[in-house]
């Protein structure tokens, strides 16, 4: 196969035909029916048609790529005009009519040959008048040409007034449809080569119309859908730039084609092209050319593809369209879609799009239609995949103003809720730092090795985070308060659940309390549900253990913008501990220990107190274990006193600082007992973890005590009991697990420590360097 | 869900105000105004030396007996102020945080926009749309 040169002519109906034929958009035309068809309407006989066939190469490839399908055409054209068939007709012969197809389905073609015609064939015109078919009747568009007006109408080249030939597959002839109105724009001198040219690229486009939409005259023009832009359309604004340039796969040939495209420009120059027509199925598809044309403006001003253009340069640039300001605000909204200030070539086509839609008269849609939508786009045009939306891997760091995009936008559908979008922002903070999740994320629900024994294991829970946890947190919280019969915050009074739904980033949902202890490392989204593990120490009295729920993580700080805010709201979150007030969304709770089973007698008699107060008491504080069991036995002395303490503390229960304090009163209380020698070590070896928490700064001190209150109750276990050997056992079996348990979420929290050490230095530095700009 | 929601540039003049229509708007417009005042002690009281420590969330700048008016400043000096109603007790702090985080967001985005020239009246229909959705949903 050689090679083909077309003219411009040539060369965009030939596309179009092209594209039409290329229903699977596989840039590749099978000998499925359309080429079939529109071989056929080619009126050839089918010998030749084989021929044809054969010598364009496609019997060899076994389709049509665009190449053979291009060369078949023009050899149509070539057997059309009586020539005979030969390879080097293909490119000796000049002045070639454009293939004519007469039958209907293809009234694009049709249509494309009635206007397609080049200069000598201006006298055909008349005749392929007669062959141009209207619509197909399922399209329900009525199409026409408008009278052979050579005269002052350069464009109105053949067509009659009066209803078209129509063939016998069609319906009656359909109304006059008035292209006058678009030829009519084209001004300018048009020399040999008829206005077609312009006219083609409009009206073809315009024969993509969704069959909606009736055609009436002139009327018809506003009844189009959203337009596909056509190519004289796209020049509006950039003054000189000639369309021939943006088909790159344009063989420029003659002056007369330049000419032609130049009055294609000048006609789009004059911008009363009303709309054209949309793609067959959706009307803010981006066309092959269109993008072509939009990708070669890309490059005038970011030679790289795979780059962006700053805002400022796209500003100037479409600032050239002359729409108003407020418009080109609104379209830089919806085609930013990533919100960075700077566009992709998506993006830079999606707004170059919206741009030509509205100059030609088109509302701007509120929201970004699907098709604009940035994808994965090669410059073929294949087939994207949207990307997963959530964890693109967006490079930019909060504190990078130009990060370097991936080519590969993911396609984000605006319509997202927002927290999905600010969500999907922030995830790159949280990426970064999740280092750290890893490692609490234990495996949950480990079973204990011996049940009899009642090993509890803790289960941390992850400290930071993640999206998914935040939403199903929020789910769970709004959903699952009134719907899950067994939980505890059904049966606190109403105001106590007030205080548990903690809003947005809250975590341990109250229902998380009396939930299970051992949540998993992602499920404490599952600990809504109440989960009451019973620990029957030696069979006798089972205790009913509430283990609560260890406490979620504190929320990442939502870096809800890449560039500014995430630095704030660090600071946010980090000041709002400092600043004492309880901030429950920056408060990270150290996964709570869950009590031990404490078989001591005066357990049993606790127990019974203990499981009335732990339903009350564990939604209000979720985060903490319920170690008043454990003060309950422990203080054994006063068995009574402390579950009245917490009862008092129920019922007078606002917040979490609240029931902190009965806590650390029961600590107290505790730890005055005998149990006194016993927290000390554990206290001081406890106060490094407190210093590992920064943010933690009111709650360490909870913490620690939480974790005194734990261990001490411990090693006040064999003195106790003293008669059951093996549960003593049992306890220093449940010791060592904790310590280890400890000493892992020891080193996390460094880690998290240091991590969030790193970036308070970066913030302070970049802080400095901001410094002179800001005055107070 | 706010009364009156309102963007103060740093010279402290709006960027862009919005109140439930039916109520006097020239009302909150004033008291708007008042609470800059509020607004510059607060972030006038946190020395230079502690710039960087400087939450941006300021809280609850003062309560009248028919509104609370909360505010929050970004470190370049604009300003949001949110006026609740005060008979809306269910209104957490964290949600008025939300509120003011979606707001800087949307705040962003306006600025992203090349189009916009910081110091303009914000005309964006994004922001537009997001204050609606944090306003009073008013019969």
């Amino acid at each position: 196969m050689e090679s083909l040169t077309l003219s411009d002519v040539e060369q965009k109906y030939y596309s179009d035909l092209f594209v039409y034929c290329d229903t699977d958009n596989t840039k590749k035309v099978a000998s499925n029916g359309r080429v079939l068809d529109l071989f056929r309407a080619a009126q050839l006989p089918s010998e030749v048609v084989l021929q044809i066939t054969e010598l364009c190469g496609a019997t060899r490839l076994g389709h049509f790529g665009r190449s053979q399908f291009y060369i078949a055409l023009k050899l149509i054209a070539i057997a059309q005009s009586g020539l005979p068939l030969r390879v080097e007709s293909l490119n000796s012969v000049k002045d070639l009519p454009l293939p004519r197809f007469v039958v209907g389905k293809n009234e694009a073609e049709a249509r494309h040959a009635a206007l397609y015609q080049d200069s000598d064939s201006q006298g055909l015109y008349p005749a392929s008048a007669t062959a141009v078919i209207p619509r197909p009747p399922g399209r329900g568009h009525q199409n026409k040409k408008g009278p052979p007006t050579s005269t002052s109408l350069p464009l109105n080249t053949a067509p009659e007034p009066t209803s078209p030939v129509v063939s016998p597959h069609q319906s009656p002839p359909t109304s006059p449809h008035s292209w006058r109105k678009h030829k009519r724009q084209h001004s300018g001198g048009n020399p040999d080569r008829p206005p077609v040219v312009a006219a083609t690229g409009a009206v073809w486009t315009q024969f993509r119309e969704p069959q909606s939409g009736p055609v009436s005259g002139d009327g018809m023009w506003s009844s189009h859908s959203p337009p596909l832009p056509s190519q004289e359309s796209w020049v509006s604004f950039t003054a000189d730039t000639p369309p021939s340039s943006t088909l790159p796969t344009m063989h420029p040939s003659s002056v007369q084609e330049s000419t032609t495209i130049r009055t294609v420009a000048s006609a789009a120059t004059t911008n009363e092209i009303q709309r054209q027509s949309s793609a067959y199925d959706d009307p803010w598809k981006i066309t092959d050319e269109q993008r072509q044309y939009y990708i070669n403006q890309f490059k005038t001003i970011q030679p790289d593809l795979t780059g962006f253009i700053p805002g400022s340069a796209a500003k100037e640039f479409f600032t050239k369209s002359k729409l108003p300001i407020l418009e080109l605000s609104h379209i830089w909204e919806l085609s930013d879609f990533d919100k960075d200030g700077a566009l992709t070539l998506d993006e830079f086509c999606a707004a170059f799009h919206l741009v030509v839609a509205r100059k030609n008269g088109y509302d701007l849609p509120e929201k970004l239609p699907e098709s604009l939508m940035p994808k994965l786009i090669d410059l073929d045009d294949s087939a994207e995949v949207p990307e997963p939306t959530t964890d693109v891997g967006y490079s930019a760091s909060p504190v990078e103003v130009t990060p370097s995009k991936s080519p590969s936008m993911p396609s984000l559908n605006q319509a997202w809720p927002e927290m999905n979008q600010s969500n999907e922002q922030w995830e790159t903070f949280s990426e970064r730092s999740s280092s750290s999740q890893t490692l609490t994320q234990f495996d949950s629900n480990i079973a204990p090795a011996d049940p009899d024994t009642a090993i509890v294991h803790p289960v941390p829970i992850r400290m930071t985070p993640s999206k998914i946890h935040m939403q199903e947190m929020e789910l769970k919280r709004t959903g699952s308060d009134h719907n899950h019969p067994t939980s505890p915050l059904l049966a606190k009074p109403p105001e106590m659940s007030e205080e548990a739904k903690l809003p947005a980033s809250m975590k341990f949902v109250a229902a998380n309390t009396v939930g299970d202890g051992y949540s998993s490392s992602d499920s404490f989204t599952s600990d809504q549900e109440p989960i009451t593990r019973q620990r029957s120490q030696s069979g006798t009295s089972p205790e009913a253990l509430k283990v609560v729920a260890p406490p979620p993580p504190p929320p990442r700080p939502h870096p809800s913008h890449s560039r500014s805010s995430s630095l704030d709201m660090n600071r946010t979150f980090a000041a709002a501990s400092a600043t004492g007030q309880p901030q429950p969304s920056t408060i990270a709770y150290p996964p709570a220990v869950p009590p031990r089973p404490l078989p001591t007698q005066g357990v049993s008699g606790g127990g019974a107190v203990l499981t009335t107060t732990s339903p009350q008491q564990i939604p209000q504080q979720p985060n903490f274990a319920d170690f008043s069991q454990f003060q309950a036995f422990a203080a054994s002395e006063q068995p009574s006193s402390l579950p009245e303490v917490d009862k008092h503390s129920d019922s007078g229960q606002v917040g979490r600082d609240g029931q902190a304090e009965i806590h650390l009163s029961t600590v107290n209380s505790g730890s005055s007992g005998p149990l006194a020698p016993p927290p000390k070590p554990v206290r001081r070896r406890l106060k490094s973890e407190d210093e590992l928490r920064p943010e933690d700064e009111q709650h360490g001190p909870q913490k620690s005590n939480v974790i005194a209150a734990v261990l001490a109750t411990q090693p006040s276990i064999p003195r106790s009991v003293g008669k059951d050997k093996k549960a003593i056992q049992a306890s220093i079996r449940r010791n060592k697990e904790t310590n280890t348990v400890l000493a892992r979420l020891n080193s996390e929290l460094q880690q998290q420590l240091k991590d969030l050490l790193e970036e308070r230095i970066s913030l302070e530095v970049q802080l400095e360097q901001l410094r002179p700009f800001s005055h107070l | 869900m706010a009364v009156c929601i309102a963007v103060i540039a740093k010279e402290n003049y709006p960027l862009y105000i919005r109140s439930v229509p039916t109520q006097n708007e020239l009302k909150f417009h004033y008291t708007v105004h008042t609470s800059l005042d509020v607004v510059e002690e607060k972030i006038s009281a946190v020395g230079k030396a502690l710039g960087d420590q400087r939450e941006l969330y300021l809280g609850l700048l003062y309560p009248t007996e028919d509104y609370k008016v909360y505010g929050y400043v970004t470190n370049s000096k604009v300003k949001f102020v949110i006026v609740v109603d005060s008979s809306n007790t269910s209104l957490r702090d964290n949600e008025i945080r939300s509120m003011f985080r979606k707001l800087h967001n949307s705040f962003t985005d306006v600025m992203c926009n090349p189009f916009h020239n910081p110091g303009d009246p914000i005309q964006s229909k994004a922001f537009d749309g997001i204050v609606s959705g944090m306003m009073v949903q008013t019969g």
